[in-house]
């Protein structure tokens, strides 16, 4: 397949940054989509020029290291996978493909398609835990969880953290993260003595990083690719109005 | 230095209680004196970090991804194992011990693997407390599974993604520690030198990715938790970033290298599919409790797989190990569908491949759904369509992924696999205590030689990740730091700090300054080329002679010609892959040594001048029932020291899975 690639570059985040376009050969479409950008950088390299920097690791969808932007979407044209599990099938011979990095401004820019999504880890610092430490626990068996709850807090602990709903979001919100990691927690017998501290922990710290507010836009689910649902702010948002039930009655 | 790996005496199922209550406690007001380094946040770095910082040590952490939930482990698939019994099938401590010293073929160290299989159950307890969702039953308990060479079932899993679950939960326990302030964590951050004062470990020097700048880390105690080095191979199951770097470094001040030689090709992965291919993809090991393995039986076969009657096929994992059948360990199942590769009977355009078919595991669980709704007048359509749900429900991420990669469905055709590697049972060499021969520099988790022998079964390195960071080093770093209460924090102005920055940015400088024409990738394809053929699935004399020749050569030549764009004052992945680069040809050339100077086959070690007349690994007790532990002496190469492993309570044998 032959490609023009049209790629975000920028040298950190003190700098200004620009499109810059190349041209590919050669490309099987059994290729992944991060092989194809290994030969454009091999490429640039050989030509005497600064490869692009992207975040990956795993290469299998798991991590959540890979956060590119591409053709106007998070992770690409399919919905359901990341960036590194796209392949090049899945474009045609003679496709421009544009990418960029995740734009938000609590995740600010690096370097190229590289940002700092730090702020993530500080959401689960301030309450996305149950309070055991280690040597506290009792027998696994004697505390049974009925499988559909156990399901719930599976399908909602998938989140793999990439932030492709805040990129999605017209807003910048992180509101489906968040919640995907409050509501793991809620759906369990073990996370219920925190379950709406924890809750009002988190959206506090989650305003405090700079993220926007959410106006139901729904395009973080869409976006997904772990196919975490709405259903999950709306538990969020109940726990958190609780939490401040109780404090107001407390208080 | 002679080798003293400390196993406490006392009868071998006694040996750890006995030896914990013994070992000299920190009193508190001293705990938040004394600082520890964590390098490395997967699986044992963030369970060490975390409950060392809940007992109150000052521990700061680091990992070169943007976030600690990132680190390798998360990659993990199918599962945990502990001795729990819960299935009553005859589980217990001695039969996880029996199972994996027997599984590790005779390899490992007695007292280290009884003392997980004790603590295995404790990890099942503290993952739940902490919320990991593992899967359940419908009344409501823990599910299990079975894995490669064991007969019971004790695996705890989470879907595919067990390992990410388990991550999500340490990570979890961590950042609460983060929180607190009780742990430092340094992010996008690369551990390049072990600094040591006084022959202990005293800190280390660590690059920050993002400036580049070089940062000088002071410790009481510094912990080596940064994985295996499985990508010395370049196409490897390993995350991209995995690399061997922390712990050539601490080889290279001192710690002395374990069974470098002993990796683990793991027999399920999705084959290569051309020139382009950067990393391999596993599939789990649990599909092979459900999948069949098989290759034609005529030579040239040119039918699509579901064309092939029956009859024809060969599932010969089920010929050949009828008692195991496709649950045989890793290593005997890899080198089996090399052998039928090799033979002319392979699969796919390449012929490198087997099948896994799932096809009858359908038609089975369909046919028990039926029967379980009531249906008994099923018809083929629907008993397949509930068949296909409950595969779905065990393995439907990882058939998903397999979809995304190939483009084939495998609910329709069986799936093309190759044996791919996975995972290195060697790594630093560690005392009972995991302490390495550097006093104060320990290693947990995949990076040390500790519990696998020469092979690993699978379920057991998440076990032993979290034993080691959980359970094992709260306990073991006491016997040192009750006795570094009196050392106060050394300012990292100390001319040793100052030498170990001195020499990082010096190799940075010198690797920046070559400016040759060949991009880093060219060298590590290369190095990978050479361990794959010579040091893979199968070696031999002639033919590790030659490697260790060939990775001469292209040291000296990614000394001369490697091309390293940018500066070392910036975000630059390339100067990183670069430095790794070199360290994973210095090891790749120690592998090959290793693997020359252990004249028997034995568990992934296979040397063709040493197999049975049925091409089985022919161990040899007499001459090799040791650990080799290298020291690095420069130019000098390296120097063999061996710890006799002694056999108190299991008699050792052939391994047999007829
Ligand atoms: C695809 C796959 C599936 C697997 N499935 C299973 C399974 O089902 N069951 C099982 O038991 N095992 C499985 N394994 C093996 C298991 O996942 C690993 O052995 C284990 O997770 C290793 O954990 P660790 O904590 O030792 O290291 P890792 O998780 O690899 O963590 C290494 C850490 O060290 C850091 N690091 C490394 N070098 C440096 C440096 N120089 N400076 C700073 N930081 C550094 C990294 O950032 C990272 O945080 C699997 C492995 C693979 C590849
Ligand atoms: S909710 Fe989905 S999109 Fe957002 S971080 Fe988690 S996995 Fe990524
Ligand atoms: S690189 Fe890990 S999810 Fe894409």
């Amino acid at each position: 397949m032959q490609l023009t690639i049209k790629v975000w570059r920028q040298k950190n985040n003190k700098t200004k940054g620009k499109f810059e376009t190349h041209q590919l050969s050669n490309i099987s479409p059994d290729m992944s989509f991060l092989e194809m950008i290994d030969v454009l950088n091999i490429q640039m390299i050989e030509a005497g020029q600064d490869p692009v920097a992207f975040d990956h690791d795993c290469r299998e969808g798991i991590c959540g290291t890979c956060s590119m932007y591409i053709n106007g979407r998070p992770h690409g044209p399919h919905s359901g996978i990341t960036t590194c599990l796209l392949h090049m099938r899945s474009f045609n011979d003679g496709d421009t493909i544009v990418i960029e990095p995740w734009r938000s401004a609590a995740f600010p820019v690096i370097k190229d398609l590289v940002v700092d999504r730090s702020a993530f880890d500080r959401i689960i610092a301030a309450g996305g835990f149950i309070s055991v430490n280690t040597g506290n626990a009792r027998d696994a068996n004697s505390l049974p969880i009925n499988k559909e709850d156990a399901d719930a807090s599976f399908a909602a602990a998938a989140c793999i953290g990439c932030g492709a709903c805040v990129a999605a979001c017209p807003n910048g919100s992180a509101m489906l993260f968040t919640s995907a990691n409050v509501t793991k927690l809620a759906k369990l017998p073990q996370g219920q003595p925190e379950r709406y501290i924890r809750a009002k922990k988190m959206v506090e710290q989650m305003d405090k990083e700079g993220f926007g507010a959410c106006s139901n836009h729904g395009a973080c689910e869409v976006e997904c690719p772990k196919e975490i649902t709405l259903e999950t702010i709306a538990l969020m948002n109940r726990d958190y109005l609780t939490a401040s039930l109780i404090e107001n009655r407390e208080g | 230095m002679a080798l003293d790996a400390k196993i406490p005496g006392g009868v071998l199922a006694e040996k750890w209680t006995q030896y914990k209550s013994t070992i000299p406690l920190v009193n508190p007001a001293n705990k938040r004196s004394l600082e520890i380094i964590v390098v490395g946040s997967g699986l044992a770095g963030a369970s060490a970090a975390a409950s060392l910082a809940e007992m109150g040590y000052k521990v700061k952490v680091f990992c070169f991804q943007d976030s600690p939930r990132r680190a390798h482990s998360i990659a993990a698939q199918g599962g945990i194992n502990a001795a729990k019994n819960y299935q009553n099938d005859g589980d217990s401590v001695y039969r996880l011990f029996y199972d994996t010293i027997k599984g590790g073929d005779y390899r490992a160290r007695e007292a280290n693997v009884h003392r997980l299989a004790e603590v295995s159950s404790g990890i099942i307890d503290q993952c739940v407390a902490q919320g990991v969702p593992f899967a359940r039953e419908y009344g409501g308990l823990l599910s299990n599974r079975s894995f490669g060479g064991t007969q019971v079932q004790r695996t705890f899993y989470a879907a595919g993604q067990t390992g990410q679950q388990l991550l999500l939960g340490a990570y979890s326990a961590l950042e609460r520690q983060i929180g607190y302030g009780n742990v430092t964590m340094l992010s996008r951050h690369e551990m390049l030198d072990i600094v040591k004062i006084d022959g202990k470990a005293r800190g280390i020097i660590a690059r920050d990715l993002v400036t580049g700048e070089l940062e000088r880390h002071f410790g009481h105690a510094v912990l080596l938790c940064t994985g295996g080095y499985g990508n010395v191979f370049y196409l490897s199951t390993n995350a991209m970033g995995s690399n061997v770097t922390a712990a050539w470094k601490a080889h290279k001040r001192g710690a002395y290298f374990g069974n470098p030689c002993f990796t683990q090709i793991h027999p399920t992965c999705i084959p290569v599919s051309g020139d382009h291919q950067s990393k391999l993809t596993l599939m789990s090991e649990s599909l092979r409790n459900d999948g069949r393995i098989w290759v034609p039986k005529n030579l040239n076969e040119t039918r699509p797989a579901l064309s092939i009657p029956e009859e024809e096929r060969d599932y010969y994992l089920e010929r050949r190990y009828p008692a195991f059948g496709n649950l045989v360990p890793r290593d005997v199942a890899s080198r089996a569908a090399k052998e039928r590769c090799d033979a002319g009977y392979g699969v796919g355009t390449s012929k490198m491949a087997v099948y896994l078919d799932y096809a009858d595991a359908i038609q089975r669980y369909g046919k028990q759904e039926a029967t379980k709704l009531g249906e008994n007048g099923a018809s083929e359509a629907r008993i397949r369509e509930l068949g296909v749900e409950v595969v779905k429900a065990k393995y439907g991420n990882l058939f998903d992924m397999y979809k995304q990669i190939t483009g084939e469905n495998p609910y329709e055709v069986p799936m093309r696999i190759y044996p791919a590697v996975h995972y290195t049972m060697g790594g630093l060499w560690v005392d009972y205590n995991l302490m390495t021969t550097v006093p104060g520099l320990y290693a947990l988790g995949e990076a040390n030689f500790s519990d696998h022998g020469a092979n690993r079964l699978g379920a057991s390195a998440l076990m032993q990740g979290l034993a080691d960071g959980y359970f094992v080093i709260p306990y073991t770093i006491g016997a040192y730091l009750s006795t570094e209460i009196r050392t106060k924090a050394i300012p990292t102005t100390h001319e040793a700090f100052e030498e170990a920055e001195n020499n990082v940015k010096n190799t940075l400088d010198q690797m920046l300054n070559i400016k040759g024409t060949k991009p880093v990738d060219y060298f590590h394809k290369a190095l990978g080329r050479i361990m794959w053929d010579e040091c893979g699935m199968s070696r031999n004399e002639a033919g590790l002679k030659q490697a260790i020749t060939d990775i001469r050569a292209l040291k000296e030549e990614f000394w001369q010609n490697v091309r390293i764009p940018g500066t070392s004052d910036e975000l630059n992945p390339e100067l990183e892959k670069a430095g790794r680069v070199a360290d994973f040809i210095e090891l790749g050339e120690l592998m090959c040594i290793d693997a020359l100077s252990r004249n028997e086959s034995c568990g992934g070690h296979f040397r063709e001048e040493y197999q049975t007349e049925e091409g089985e690994a022919l161990r040899d007790d007499d001459n090799y029932a040791f650990v080799s532990a290298w020291e690095y002496l420069g130019d000098a190469g390296y120097a063999l020291h061996k710890e006799e492993l002694i056999y108190e309570n299991i008699k050792i044998a052939q391994r047999s899975y007829k």
